[in-house]
């Protein structure tokens, strides 16, 4: 690869712990065997590190970045540094008094879930109660003079009422709107079918985003995520492995992804062990599906592939059993019959029951895996 | 967004000096886009004092350009992000 990498953004996954238990949750299955933090010394090094090797941009998540009591000294630190910082939060736990805190030193801006606008759906989705906590959290982050994104995450039971996301979102006076439609990994694939809509739906909803984005212009930046299932080429996972983010796991781990410590046969390094410079340039997990070198076919003849790196890897895993597999949503990959019988299925009636994030790894997955 | 008025950055924007490539870059959620110094010089300038006209007849004097010609790019450009959300015009 000829072009120089450098990192813009830094994923600062504080902590695996969350009180949500959403249905969706991108953090992996096996959290719960991840459960040591990095203590804050570590992680103020690890952002001097970081903005050393060309980072910008600061997202703080986890999990529920809010359970750390050291979310003040982090900011602090990002602000001396100038990243530009993102908290990525549920809004709970949290008190007006320390979100007003968060805007004194420097926060730049706060982004909060909300799973649906009908209280008990949203709910049943975080398998909390929690919607009228988080309205209320949006209205202090805008009081206290903060940008606000608001992001819901779609899938077949919330995708009819986009419109009603966004009348939500004008509301509360939202600065961005991200309508992201889940993407089947981690535990969004253990409910997928529970959670994947049909073609017309997310057609119908891509449909009312677009107009809000037109009438919205200039107001509020409206976003619509399309799932991958959903796309006859694949998206550009990551903007290309290794190639833009770095994602800190909360044990440390530097990962080029969320998900990448749950691919087999590779290994990744943690920010105890190695300065985060020689872990970004060496690390024999970020080599891996660094460039073009490791590409099967019909990838590494494909004209795209510059564009979209070949797709996600946990999705080729998960859905192929092989990391190095081209993205199956590819309609050029071999095992694209996999995606075109899931979309059959979103037709079927969904069944009852969700499985919850959770510290145990679902029985299926587990029994998937052997 | 016209002479008289007095632009500046969106709250969610920021403006950073990067090392690595020695250009402004105007960061915001999930984004940032590289300046050129053009763009830097318009930006730095939306403060929300300074009319359009001001930042207009500055960058004339300070390029040596004709300020018809520099006031029909400003006036794009600053347009072009006013629709992205990230210039508001001081009310």
């Amino acid at each position: 690869m000829s072009e120089p990498v450098r990192p813009y953004t830094l994923v600062a996954e504080l902590t695996y712990r969350c009180p949500l238990r959403c249905v969706y949750c991108s953090n992996p299955l096996d959290y719960g065997r991840h459960d040591r933090e990095l203590d804050t010394t570590t992680w103020r090094r690890v952002l001097q590190e970081a903005e050393d090797l060309g980072v910008v941009q600061l997202n703080l998540t986890g999990g529920e970045p809010l359970v750390r009591d050291d979310l003040e000294e982090l900011i602090a630190e990002a602000r001396r540094l100038d990243l530009y910082t993102n908290l990525i939060t549920s809004g709970i736990p949290l008190r007006r008094e320390r979100l007003a805190r968060f805007r004194q030193l420097g926060l730049d801006n706060v982004q909060i879930s909300i799973q649906d606008t009908i209280p008990a759906a949203s709910d049943r989705i975080a398998g909390l109660r929690s919607f009228e906590r988080k309205i209320e959290v949006a209205g202090w982050v805008k009081d206290l003079g903060f940008p606000l994104t608001l992001n819901t995450v779609l899938h077949r039971d919330n995708l009819d009422r986009v419109a009603d996301v966004v009348a939500l979102a004008e509301r509360l006076g939202a600065d961005r709107l991200e309508l992201a439609n889940a993407q089947y990994v981690g535990w969004a694939l253990t409910n997928r079918a529970g959670l994947l809509p049909t073609r017309e739906q997310l057609e119908r909803a891509r449909g009312v985003a677009a107009q809000a984005r037109q009438r919205l212009r200039g107001r509020m930046e409206v976003l619509f995520v399309t799932p991958d299932y959903y796309v006859d080429l694949p998206k550009a996972c990551m903007d290309g492995w290794g190639r833009r983010f770095i994602v800190i796991a909360p044990d440390g781990l530097v990962l080029p992804c969320h998900a990448a410590h749950t691919l087999p046969g590779l290994r990744f390094e943690s920010v105890q062990a190695r300065p985060l410079d020689e872990i970004w340039h060496d690390s024999p997990g970020f080599a891996a599906f660094r460039g073009e070198a490791w590409m099967p076919e019909p990838c590494k003849s494909c004209d795209r592939r510059a564009i979209d790196f070949g797709g996600c890897r946990c999705q080729a895993f998960l859905l192929t059993g092989r990391a190095a597999a081209t993205d199956p949503v590819c309609r050029l990959s071999p095992d694209h019959g996999l995606i075109e019988a899931a979309r059959r299925a979103a037709g079927e009636p969904a069944p009852a029951e969700l499985v919850y994030r959770g510290p145990r790894v679902p029985v299926a997955a587990q029994r998937a895996a052997e | 967004m016209d002479a008289l008025s007095r632009p500046r950055l969106a709250a969610k924007a920021r403006l950073r000096f990067d090392r690595k490539s020695s250009r402004y870059m105007l960061l915001y959620p999930e984004r940032g886009l590289v300046l050129n110094p053009t763009a830097a010089d318009v930006l730095q300038r939306c403060d929300g004092e300074r009319t359009v006209g001001s930042i207009v007849e500055e960058l004339a004097r300070k390029y040596g350009h004709e300020p018809p010609a520099v006031e029909r790019e400003v006036m794009g450009f600053l347009q072009t992000m006013a629709d992205r959300g990230l210039v508001q015009a001081a009310p």
